[in-house]
């Protein structure tokens, strides 16, 4: 192990380190706690001045403010109503197009992956006009379909990515012994890669959650009104109208972050596996 | 097993195997797989990626008719400060991110340990990346504000007057960077974590025999067996670093007068902003931002197409 494992090390050593841990969480987060007091911080203290100390008392009323007044309620319901579509979307199809890269040779086999490959990483502008613009013209701009669509197609990349290389680290003998005994090749998907590829999808499904529910830059494109803009976006629009409304600037940010939180530490496991996808040989 | 019920059903079915008839059916079947995802792809990616090349060479403001002015929108970039400022600013961007990748392993060395409830302190510097970066730039926002942000509180303490470092031209990009390093470094943790659990021990134990220790031995003997966690790391950090746009959206707008925009940023400005609705000029500055990623995803493509080989 490395680095040298702190039980073999002096006792001294050993105290420092149990000191140093909490003392660096709380700097590494001291943003965010600053964001978390803030937010239940009455708004009285903010106009008084009172910025770090000890609010006077402890007003969770601003997260029920939150909801007043604004739209906030339908922004989050619009991010799950954009999120889970696209999530069941894009594994669905990459359970498709990664099994077929994994286990059939064929020509343009290797091109196709690193099409998928590839075009998960460019920039979002180069496609912003275009896909606006057809968006527009299927009659599904400012629609919650019209951006859970292009989520499905832009993310399918990045999932082929991940099923293609976890379906083909799976024994071959599976099915190969199923193709000699006459085994259709639907039969093969459904019946016998499927079901091991559950982790995989797993994984995808907490990682495209998170992803698809951070998402910025296309709900401002594609998007325009609170029926219809998720919470990123609607965050984003609020932080205008609530100017210096600090407390309810944070506890909307504390809760539009809850989400893909809960969605970490529930799948934890899951969710790191897929971000370190190849970080092991 | 589990996969012997599936497999007696069909069998039952056809009866004897049909060899014929099944190879061809193996050759269509990748293709039917494909078809839908490959269909979205097309529809969704690559087709756009062409469009906007091609819409790069008009005048058009998305509505009415495009006029063909050839290369005219890039001359025009070429006299274009604001896009100067852009690429310079996404050149530091790059540059800066990097950081991410030493401090990513640093905080990672600094946590592969097994102390009780160590597994909670690592999820909770996991944290950062799992927020979205808009939470994050108005989590920043506050803590860089002038008057009651921790940050400037804490310059204040230092020097007196307190630092807005993001109302001054010159330290803007600096403070937007930082604030994107804080999830990224988190990122890249994790990788490193995960990267060291799978260190070979009995190296390390021979390495330390050797007398090899500290530096020396991350340098010599861990971290060439962390080459496929530096490599992913490296990936999302210039993809993060070149799509930056969040941030500065959420913090800046680009400002203040326009010293923080990046090519990202700049692009969306001019075709989509009340700025305008340059659809044509916004293109080629995404057209530039291309080739600039691509330059990036070549040689990414390019390694894993030797590993694939390799394989």
């Amino acid at each position: 192990m490395f680095p040298k494992p702190i039980q073999s090390m002096s006792p001294a050593a050993r105290l420092t380190y149990q000191i140093a841990l909490p003392v660096m969480l709380v700097v590494w987060l001291l943003p965010l706690l600053g964001v978390a007091v803030t937010s239940i911080r009455p708004s009285s203290d903010l106009a008084q001045g009172n910025y770090f100390g000890i609010p006077s008392y402890l007003a969770f009323s601003n997260y029920l403010d939150v909801f007043k007044n604004s739209p906030f309620a339908s922004y989050m319901l619009n991010s799950f109503k954009v999120t889970i579509p696209t999530v069941i979307g894009a594994v669905a199809l990459s359970c498709l197009t990664g099994f077929a890269l994994a286990v059939y040779k064929f020509k343009g086999n290797l091109l196709i992956f690193f099409i998928f490959v590839a075009g998960n990483f460019v920039p979002f502008q180069i496609l912003m006009v275009p896909v606006r613009e057809l968006t527009v013209k299927m009659g599904l701009y400012d629609t919650i379909t019209g951006l859970a669509l292009f989520h499905v197609a832009f993310q399918t990349g990045f999932c082929t990515l991940f099923m293609r290389n976890f379906i083909k680290a799976l024994p071959k003998e599976l099915i190969e012994a199923a193709r000699v005994e006459g085994v259709g090749e639907w039969q093969i998907f459904w019946h016998i890669v499927l079901p091991l590829v559950r982790p995989a999808i797993a994984a995808l499904s907490v990682l495209i959650f998170t992803f698809i529910w951070n998402d910025y830059f296309w709900a401002t494109v594609l998007t325009t009104g609170a029926d219809t803009q998720p919470i990123t976006a609607g965050l984003q629009s609020l932080n205008g109208q609530w100017v210096a409304a600090w407390q309810l600037v944070s506890a909307g940010s504390i809760l539009a972050a809850l989400p893909p939180v809960a969605m970490f530490f529930l799948m934890q496991k899951h969710f790191i596996a897929g971000l370190t996808l190849g970080a092991v040989k | 097993m589990t996969v012997s019920p599936a497999m007696s059903e069909p069998r039952a079915e056809t009866g004897m195997p049909a060899p014929r008839r099944r190879r061809l059916n193996r050759k269509l079947a990748p293709w039917l797989f494909l078809a839908p995802g490959v269909l979205m792809f097309l529809i969704y990616v690559l087709i756009p990626i062409g469009e906007s090349m091609w819409i790069s060479f008009f005048q058009w403001d998305g509505l009415s008719a495009k006029t063909w002015v050839g290369l005219s929108n890039y001359l025009e970039l070429l006299d274009d400060d604001a896009f100067y400022t852009s690429l310079k600013n996404n050149l530091i961007w790059l540059v800066l991110y990097m950081l991410a990748i030493p401090f990513g392993l640093f905080i990672a060395l600094f946590l592969n340990q097994t102390v009780r409830g160590i597994r909670i302190y690592k999820s909770l510097f996991f944290f950062p990346f799992v927020i979205s970066q808009v939470v994050v730039g108005l989590i920043f926002s506050w803590f860089y504000a002038p008057g009651f942000g921790l940050f400037f509180e804490l310059t204040k303490w230092l020097d007196g007057t307190g630092i807005a470092i993001l109302a001054n031209p010159n330290t803007v990009t600096y403070g937007i960077i930082a604030a994107g390093l804080w999830p990224q470094i988190a990122y890249c943790m994790i990788l490193y974590l995960t990267g060291l659990n799978a260190v070979a021990p009995d190296q390390i134990e021979a390495a330390r025999l050797d007398g090899a220790k500290g530096i020396k031995m991350l340098w010599y003997v861990v971290l060439p067996q962390l080459r496929p966690a530096t490599f992913i790391a490296v990936v999302v950090t210039v993809i993060g670093a070149l799509r930056s746009f969040d941030l500065v959206s959420i913090m800046t707008d680009g400002g203040p007068f326009g010293s923080s925009r990046v090519l990202s940023y700049y692009m969306y400005e001019q075709a989509l902003s009340e700025y305008g609705y340059r659809m044509g000029y916004g293109a080629a500055i995404a057209v530039v931002l291309f080739a600039i990623m691509m330059i990036f995803i070549s040689g990414f493509i390019w390694k894993m197409w030797r590993d694939e080989r390799g394989l």
